[in-house]
């Protein structure tokens, strides 16, 4: 399936369906991220049972530094 | 105490997360200062490469509280949709809402700050906007029932310290919420200036990240602002135009 994922048009292989699952195929498990599909926010407890379609737009951001 | 919101501070320091020349000095930093609140911005993650270190992750998240920024919005849409993801880290409540209006000041856009500010009051943030230090938008932003008024001292990271003393303490005069002085402080003499104005706190990144020594440079902002604090409350002379001395005039046997 195809997303777009912080702006990238990228392939996700098809065993990837959930945000959990998209969250495990970066490797990002254990970060403290935040997950936006199609401008929603996912909330944790959604992860495993929110499921991914194809051309959905997916922002993972996080904390950084700033003032 | 510096009370924002349900929140009680004892140190008046809030400190801001960015420019540090690495972690190590930035943590030391931290630690010196003895802040309870850091300021973060939310941005994309670099998820090709997830273990790229963060701060956040460093830091004893029981000792602080964050105070995550709407930096990079330029509408009071934008900002909102920013503090909406960082209150669903669930790590935080509050927010600094900072809208920007012009890219070569970075002087807050007044009108989208307070959109923003208003519709994020409803949604149940405890919110903190930065703003300009114009006196009538401050009033109006304490009207909405934002929970800090946080006007600017002058441009951001600009160092240019208070240049405006008259507008902050008629700011601080008329505040019925804390008044955090964000932005543009340079020195600690600067920390020191707008809390014997009577502000309280400061929130301040460039002044310490930037320094030539960071850790060194918070400790001196920590002392500064609270000898400000501490000046303040004491209550300063009036200033006089000519000399009172100090030792008496009775029982000189020489004159």
């Amino acid at each position: 399936m195809e997303l777009i994922i912080n702006g990238d048009t990228l392939e996700i292989p098809e065993h990837v369906q959930t945000v959990s699952e998209l969250l495990s195929y970066f490797q990002l498990d254990n970060k403290i991220a935040i997950v936006e599909v199609n401008l929603n926010i996912i909330h944790k407890q959604d992860y495993e049972t929110k499921t991914l379609s194809n051309g959905d737009k997916v922002e993972i951001v996080h904390f950084v530094g700033g003032g | 105490m510096l009370k924002i919101g349900p929140y009680e501070f004892h140190s008046r320091l809030l400190l801001g997360t960015g420019k540090y020349p690495n972690f190590d000095i930035q943590r030391e930093a931290v630690e010196v200062s003895e802040t309870e609140i850091l300021t973060f911005a939310v941005r994309r993650m670099n998820i090709y490469e997830p273990n790229q270190p963060n701060f956040l992750e460093k830091l004893d998240l029981k000792k602080y509280k964050l105070l995550p920024n709407t930096a990079g919005a330029k509408t009071a849409e934008e900002a909102v949709r920013i503090a909406k993801l960082a209150k669903a880290s669930g790590l935080c409540d509050m927010i600094k809402v900072e809208v920007i209006g012009c890219s070569k000041t970075l002087l807050p856009d007044p009108v989208e700050t307070l959109k923003a500010t208003e519709f994020l009051l409803e949604e149940g943030f405890i919110v903190l906007p930065y703003t300009s230090d114009d006196v009538v938008l401050a009033r109006r932003l304490q009207e909405l029932g934002c929970h800090a008024i946080m006007p600017g001292a002058s441009p951001i990271g600009s160092g240019q310290g208070i240049i405006n003393p008259l507008n902050l303490s008629l700011i601080i005069e008329q505040a019925t919420v804390p008044v955090i002085v964000d932005a543009g402080i340079g020195s600690p003499k600067d920390a020191t200036i707008a809390m014997e104005l009577g502000a309280d706190g400061i929130l301040l990144n460039t002044a310490v990240a930037s320094a030539k020594d960071p850790v060194k440079m918070a400790k001196a902002m920590k002392l500064a602002i609270e000898a400000g604090r501490l000046g303040y409350e004491a209550g300063r002379i009036p200033i006089k135009r000519y000399a009172t001395a100090s030792s008496p005039m009775e029982g000189m046997s020489i004159v």
